[in-house]
């Protein structure tokens, strides 16, 4: 099972869980196309309507950040950490 | 009765509560922190009133959320509840604009959006569906970006006509369908685009705000990206009425809730010069449907003053007399119980106040 790391602010769109499980394995794709059908509204957070990763939400497949390692086709292994964090952006 | 005003700014939603006549308010917030909150609705046609907002996240996106306990609870659906279709290839910045039906159609609200579109709920605000006809209009291609981005700001559905139904946009300007949103047709003659090397085309204007008559339907009064303009055939044509006033340059309009012919504006000095005339924080009105306009200061800050209004930082109550509100990018927020003759400050140092909608409640 992948586990899914949720950040504080995204918390309250998966139930609460700072920890998620997800069966879904292969790419981060995949794994982000479960997540939105088990935790839709915390799915919108990530992407947008066109599956796009948002552009200040960035996401680690075992501390590798994805926008260097394939995007969404980041190779995601069964047992791997995806950490979701809301990047340094703002004023 | 309580008088609510809902105060949309940069980061997050306030709300401020009267109950003694709009003397003293009691502030709640933010809601939403760290949210833009460009749109809020106070919807009064269900039998508790409704609060709807849009907010977008810098980093999670945008949503639209509801009310029916006048903020002190808020749903959101788990799906977005205004998202393009795929086919469009488009995805939602953010909305820039809710605005409730006719009472004809006591569940349709309508959504403004960045990219310009227009969304249409049948649920109350809840979800919304893109209105395709305009979407797919010949000159959208066309329509252009201001520094705040490309957005349908303002909607104005007709309070005789559910069928018809009037649309302002940054840059683009304005557009009506009277057939219930399956045809939209460009209303811009008459006002000038002096950015733009045609300075009268058939559109893309940069109207920054359009506003309706409280008593004649018919009659709509337009801020423009300089000029201030009316028109008496709901679009069909429009003429300045710019001339009493300090400037042409500004971002609001407000029409009276009741009383035809009385609108409100913010004027700046100029495009190049975005402070208030004078460096003067007044708010100019019309009682003649823009022939004249007078100055109102009574109340507002006497030293030099820089900050601007945004185009959806004014608005007006619906309460007799009708009370009158702005907020401004310093955080400041005023309003006037007795129709702009005197003001008072509501709140002061919120973040940047982009949207204001009051209503007694």
């Amino acid at each position: 099972m992948v586990t899914l790391l949720v950040p504080a602010a995204l918390r309250g769109d998966a139930g609460g869980a700072a920890r998620l499980r997800v069966a879904a394995a292969g790419t981060l794709g995949s794994v982000l196309d479960e997540v939105a059908l088990r935790w839709p509204r915390l799915a919108r957070r990530i992407r947008d309507e066109r599956g796009e990763l948002r552009r200040y939400v960035n996401v680690y497949v075992d501390g590798q950040d994805c926008r260097v390692a394939g995007g969404l086709a980041a190779p995601v292994p069964a047992d791997a950490e995806v950490q979701l964090l809301p990047s340094v952006a703002g004023g | 009765m309580a008088t609510l005003l809902t105060i949309g700014t940069g980061k997050g939603l306030f709300l401020a509560t009267s109950d003694d006549g709009r003397v003293r308010w009691r502030l709640s917030g933010p809601h939403f922190p760290m949210t833009a909150v460009y749109a809020t609705a106070i919807d009064k046609r269900p039998g508790t009133p409704r609060l709807l907002a849009g907010m977008t996240s810098s980093h999670f996106g945008p949503s639209v959320a509801a009310s029916d306990d006048l903020g002190t609870s808020w749903q959101e659906p788990d799906g977005a509840p205004v998202a393009f279709p795929s086919d469009t290839g488009a995805s939602l910045t953010r909305v820039w604009q809710l605005a409730p039906g006719t009472s004809d159609e006591p569940d349709v609200v309508y959504a403004g959006t960045q990219p310009s579109a227009l969304f249409r709920s049948v649920d109350g605000g809840r979800t919304y569906e893109l209105v395709r006809p305009l979407w797919d209009h010949p000159h959208r291609s066309q329509w252009g970006e201001g520094f705040g981005g490309q957005a349908i700001h303002t909607v104005l559905p007709d309070p005789r006509d559910p069928a018809r139904l009037v649309v302002a946009m940054s840059t683009g300007g304005v557009y009506r369908s009277d057939d219930g949103g399956a045809t939209w047709d460009a209303h811009n003659r008459g006002i000038r685009a002096y950015f733009l090397p045609d300075e009268w085309p058939e559109f893309g204007q940069c109207v920054h705000k359009v506003a309706r008559d409280a008593a004649d339907p018919d009659r709509l009064y337009a801020q423009n990206h300089h000029g201030v303009y009316r028109s008496d055939d709901a679009g069909g044509t429009w003429r300045s009425i710019a001339d009493g006033l300090p400037s042409d340059f500004g971002f609001p309009i407000v029409a009276h809730p009741h009383r035809g012919g009385v609108i409100y504006t913010f004027p700046l000095t100029a495009d190049g010069e975005r402070f208030p005339v004078d460096r003067t924080c007044r708010v100019f009105r019309s009682a003649d449907a823009g022939a004249t306009w007078e100055g109102l200061s009574a109340g507002l800050p006497t030293e030099p003053f820089y900050p601007s209004v945004l185009r959806d930082a004014m608005c007006v109550d619906d309460v007799d007399p009708a009370g009158v509100y702005f907020g401004t990018r310093s955080g400041e927020v005023y309003a006037s119980r007795d129709e702009g003759g005197s003001w008072s400050l509501v709140a002061a140092h919120l973040p940047d106040v982009l949207c204001l909608r009051a209503a007694e409640v």
